[in-house]
């Protein structure tokens, strides 16, 4: 069973092709990373996924049903809107306020519910984005850069968060990040993105696979090591690591 | 006892004020005061269309009110400088608006009711004509509240939910054009805009969430329009500016208390 599944997917974005080709299939309970350069296509796919963006070409299965948290990218709150944090997880459908504290409890926010939005601090913020995402009870948890504007420690800390939130709920975690050290250890499967997906795999094939370094360097293996030693076994295979070598990965 | 003119504009202005009231909310919640402008000065041309065509005044509005708000919702979308197209479409509409009345052959119109309303000359039918409209305002507002709130946070966070923001787009659309051909009556074409923007924005500092906002602002609309057409009786003043200069002296005092107690800013 697939939650959501692309098959030959091109998006265009103001009347450029930003990604093409895409195929891509996400199961239950992974956690899924997307990497790219600035433009690489990573949001227009996320926008794609939950239907803010019409497929050029090629198409969207979606699970019937399928329940999607989505955490953007940024929210701007214009000052001229009143909003507390209780009013805000309720949209746009209200919720038991059992469930609100439920849900900001988990996220790591328990004494939020009566402040302002806009007087939150980043971490608070994205904490409060992420518990209104868990209101949807979802099967598929979204965040675009959630961590965007957080220190070092912060992202980390709000990284910890979504594991624990996967094990809790069991939902699969599709994220789009730029904190390559913490995202890539975190996640089961990484999905390279260059106007099309130049490698994927596991955190390791993809950290040791030549288009992936073409992009972003040799950096985070180190980085990578720290965090899992476990795997260092796929190491070798970085000789075709890409399209393709998903399935190979997920036989290993 | 409507037969009283007084009467009769008390109640035309509340039913303005109090659809414009939550209907401005999502215009300065979503920045769309620019939007209101190029929709309400088009409310002339829709009368040129009327007036040339012999439909009634408010379907000509409406219908000119909507397709104005249309194309602006469908250029704005597309990453055209909104700020700049929207400015340039509030004027030329206004203008194009005057010079389309005046070349109506044998008409004498009064130009100023239009651009100005008036309100001491409303009948029982506009009055039915304004409640109609409002009513379908407030239903509009009421029946997509939540929804439109989340549009207007962020549209892919309502798409996710499975939301339809474009649709949600449609209906402020459309809401606003109903607002705009009920309101040229009472405060004209050129003052329709304050009515929506003003009482929402001294709404904002006595407010924490948006239904709040929404209801402090129905208040202090009401309280403008009827202030403004007491005053506009006391001084024999022209009762739509008149309305609106009050709005104006509300917001300032709802500023000048914001600035004083900065606590209330957000605290409420």
């Amino acid at each position: 069973m697939t939650l959501i599944q692309t098959s030959g997917l091109t998006l265009r974005h103001d009347g450029q092709t930003v990604l093409r080709n895409v195929n891509f299939t996400l199961r239950p309970g992974e956690i899924v990373t997307i990497v790219g350069p600035n433009g690489s296509g990573k949001s227009s796919l996320l926008r794609a996924l939950i239907g803010a963006l019409k497929p050029a070409a090629g198409k969207i299965t979606r699970k019937p049903d399928l329940r999607i948290g989505y955490v953007p990218q940024k929210l701007q709150i214009d000052g001229t809107l009143p909003l507390t944090v209780r009013r805000f997880v309720n949209l746009p459908r209200r919720r038991p306020a059992e469930a609100i504290q439920a849900a900001l409890t988990t996220a790591g926010v328990p004494e939020l519910a009566e402040r302002q939005m806009v007087d939150l601090s980043g971490g608070q913020f994205q904490r409060v984005l992420l518990a209104r995402a868990l209101l949807e009870k979802p099967d598929l948890l979204i965040l675009d850069e959630a961590t965007q504007g957080l220190d070092q420690p912060g992202s980390a800390a709000f990284y910890r968060q979504i594991e624990t939130v996967r094990q809790d709920f069991g939902c699969a975690v599709l994220m789009v990040s730029h904190d390559l050290h913490v995202v890539m250890a975190a996640s089961d499967r990484v999905l390279c993105l260059n106007g099309h997906v130049c490698c994927e795999g596991t955190p390791e094939t993809v950290a040791d696979a030549p288009e992936y370094r073409a992009l972003f360097g040799t950096g985070t293996q180190g980085a990578l090591a720290l965090y899992r030693h476990d795997h260092d076994h796929h190491h070798h295979h970085h000789s075709d690591a890409c399209e393709g070598h998903q399935r190979e990965t997920e036989n290993a | 006892m409507l037969d009283d003119f007084i009467l009769r504009a008390a109640l035309a202005g509340l039913g303005v004020a109090l659809a414009a009231a939550p209907l401005g909310c999502f215009v300065i919640w979503r920045r769309m005061a620019y939007f209101g402008d190029a929709t309400s000065h088009a409310a002339l041309l829709g009368v040129a269309l009327a007036l040339a065509t012999d439909l009634p005044i408010t379907a000509g509005v409406l219908l000119v009110a909507l397709v104005m708000a249309l194309v602006i919702s469908t250029l704005s979308g597309r990453n055209v400088s909104a700020d700049a197209l929207l400015g340039v479409m509030a004027h030329a509409a206004l203008a194009l608006g005057l010079v389309a009345v005046s070349l109506l052959p044998g008409q004498r119109v009064d130009l100023s009711s239009y651009l100005f309303g008036e309100i001491l000359a409303v009948t029982r039918t506009d009055l039915v004509v304004i409640w109609g409209g409002a009513v379908a305002v407030g239903l509009l507002l009421a029946w997509r509240w939540s929804a439109l709130l989340a549009a207007t946070l962020n549209p892919d966070l309502a798409q996710a939910s499975g939301g339809n923001p474009k649709r949600e787009q449609l209906i402020l659309t459309l809401a606003l054009a109903i607002m705009v051909a009920v309101a040229i009556k009472v405060v004209g074409a050129l003052l329709i805009a304050a009515m929506l923007i003003i009482p929402a924005a001294t709404a904002r500092p006595f407010a924490r969430t948006p239904e709040t906002m929404a209801l402090w602002a129905m208040g202090l609309g009401a309280l403008a329009a009827l202030g403004g057409l007491m005053a506009s009786l006391e001084f024999d003043t022209p009762t739509g500016p008149s309305i609106v200069s009050v709005a104006a002296a509300l917001f300032a005092l709802s500023s000048a208390i914001s600035v004083a107690l900065p606590a209330m800013r957000r605290r409420g």
